[in-house]
């Protein structure tokens, strides 16, 4: 089996911050162009668990309410372990990220490496835009799986840029 | 008097938001209440002003679940406007769509969302553990609904392909044609959930509904066909506002459905099922009669076997229009723009989802109404809960609880995009 990273932007981009994952996304297709996979999900489990089952890694990020400041960034190496219990809280939906990775935990259809990458909402209100600090944050998170994924592959130079 | 109450701390296995309340007194219950937000409200302002050709991909983004629901209904019914009339493979391609659509949800439903209260499991995740090879099966039917939705759709989520009057874009033949195979094991696959689900054991719980549906002259229904009921209701789409009425209620902010002067109906697989037993083909007919269904179906708890007799339906069918495909000349059919009214429903994996658009004459949206069918069936699940909660009052709390969200999600009810948290208080005036 080849080798294949790949990026999960999860949220609703209608639902203020809960858009952060996918705005992420977008953001990370092009920095990543050829390197990964970069898919944009809604969150419904089964769907996110399609998509990482025969990958190498897998980077998803969410957005997340863990009563830290707005745009705070949590990185969380899922392989290891659950999510902290209340991210199965935001989903969109209730069968949703957590439930996923547990599920792909348990029938053996989990990568060796899953890192979610969760950035702490303010407003999750319908047809707001994204928070200035969760706006912020995405930035930040892009860089950082962008460089992730280049330490990942041997053949590249180290990442240069300023992990924050 | 003291209130006792049951809270769960996060929504399970329900789509989006929703607070139940029942009270009971004297060992009687008195009113139960089913509370929820519903998004299409919104939706339909921000459609005002819009191009009727942008209503697709607006009413799209209502539910993650089943966008092709609000797309084909917004579609239709703007085609009526417009004296547009879609026929041969692009009708053909609309049905292929909506079964990828109902493959995915029905089959997320049944493995993932209603299976586990019936094997004893607090979710999919616990039940893998002992049924690994069951939720692995689930898991691969539903993506041959993914893959049915991402070729026609364009992707996965919040589908771009849809237009008024056809699609932006159709397949090649070649690009169908791998879908069969995938297609014959499916339907295999779903057969054998009929008969997995057949099994389980379910509440003798039944009430004599009015049933609600879509019938068409020859086909089992989802785009096209006279909205019917059990109870004598036969009627053209366009007499749906003066033969049902939407209603404020005050522990909702969804309006509720109701048949003018007669009340609470049922619409979903259920329906569909009991009225159309005659449209499935005959492979489908047959399983459900091997899974003890008769061609009328009043439990609800039996919902998950008559979701999985629609999946052998739904993916029949896709593999039908898949061999017999042959590409149109043009991937849409145009028309002028003109003023006017017009209104549709189709049957969503949920029941009747129904859409009412004016435009003017230069095509903007001046009016949008949108019926989903969650809020149809809300005081149907209440009237359920009304009813059957009372054999169940010598149940622990927890038990009880679990009991009443279990009737809940017989209706697959879709909440979407809301946030998520489920309340329930059982108020027993217990002193």
């Amino acid at each position: 089996m080849t080798s294949t990273i790949v990026v999960l932007g999860i949220g609703n981009l209608e639902r203020g911050d809960d858009g952060a994952g996918r705005v992420t996304a977008r953001l990370l297709r092009h920095m990543l162009a050829g390197r990964a996979e970069v898919y944009e999900l809604d969150g419904e489990a089964t769907a996110i668990l399609a998509k990482i089952e025969d990958a190498s890694a897998v980077f998803m990020i969410d957005a997340s309410r863990l009563q830290a400041p707005p745009g705070t960034v949590h990185r969380i190496d899922a392989a290891q372990g659950p999510l902290p219990q209340s991210r199965s809280d935001l989903s969109s939906h209730g069968f949703g990220v957590a439930a996923a990775i547990e599920l792909g935990r348990t029938l053996a259809r989990l990568p060796s490496a899953v890192i979610v990458y969760a950035i702490e909402g303010e407003c999750f209100e319908v047809g707001a835009p994204l928070s200035p600090a969760v706006s912020t944050a995405t930035t930040i998170v892009a860089d950082r799986i962008r460089c992730e994924i280049e330490e990942m592959d041997a053949s590249s130079p180290p990442c240069t840029r300023r992990r924050r | 008097m003291t209130r006792k109450t049951i809270k769960l701390d996060y929504l399970a296995r329900v789509e989006g938001e929703g607070a139940f309340k029942v009270v009971v007194r004297d060992g009687t219950v008195k009113s139960a209440e089913l509370r929820i937000f519903e998004p299409p409200r919104f939706f339909e302002a921000f459609l005002r002003g819009r191009s009727c050709l942008e209503v697709p991909d607006i009413t799209a983004r209502i539910c993650g679940i089943c966008p092709i629901a609000y797309q084909m209904g917004s579609v239709h019914a703007i085609e009526k406007i417009l004296g547009i009339k879609v026929g041969g493979p692009l009708r053909e391609l609309r049905r292929l769509i909506y079964c990828g659509e109902w493959i995915e949800s029905h089959v997320l439903h049944i493995y993932m969302l209603h299976a586990p209260d019936f094997l004893g499991y607090d979710s999919a995740i616990h039940m893998a553990k002992d049924h690994g090879d069951i939720v692995k099966k689930g898991l691969e039917l539903k993506k041959i609904g993914n893959e049915i939705m991402t070729i026609l759709g364009g992707r996965e989520i919040h589908p771009i392909n849809v237009r008024v009057g056809g699609f932006y874009r159709v397949p090649a033949r070649r690009e169908l044609a791998p879908l069969a195979d995938k297609l014959k094991w499916a339907r295999d696959a779903a057969i054998d959930t009929v008969r997995l689900v057949s099994t389980f054991d379910f509440p003798d719980n039944q009430r004599d509904y009015e049933f609600v549906a879509l019938r068409h002259p020859d086909e089992y229904p989802l785009n096209e066909g006279r909205l019917v009921s059990n109870k004598g209701m036969d009627i053209p789409i366009e007499d749906y506002d003066d033969t049902i009425e939407e209603v404020h209620v005050e522990h909702s902010t969804a309006l509720h459905s109701h048949i003018r002067a007669r009340g609470a109906y049922f619409t979903g697989p259920l329906a569909r099922y009991s009225l159309n037993f005659d449209r499935l083909t005959p492979t489908a007919q047959q399983v459900a009669r091997e899974a003890g269904l008769g061609e009328t179906c009043n439990n609800p708890f039996k919902s998950i076997v008559v979701r999985a007799v629609e999946v052998v339906y739904a993916c029949e069918e896709a593999l039908r229009i898949v061999q017999a495909y042959e590409p149109p000349d043009r991937p849409f059919i145009d028309g002028p723009m003109r003023a006017g009214s017009g209104c549709h429903a189709t049957e969503a994996p949920r029941g009747i989802c129904y859409h009412r658009y004016t435009i003017d004459d230069s095509g903007s949206v001046t009016f949008a109404r949108i019926a989903a069918p969650t809020s149809q069936n809300q005081p149907t699940i209440e009237k359920d809960l009304t009813s059957f909660v009372g054999d169940w009052l010598d149940l622990p709390d927890k038990e009880l609880q679990h009991r009443c969200e279990q009737a809940i999600r017989n209706y697959d009810p879709c909440i979407s995009c809301s946030a998520h948290f489920l309340r329930l208080d059982v108020d027993r005036g217990q002193g």
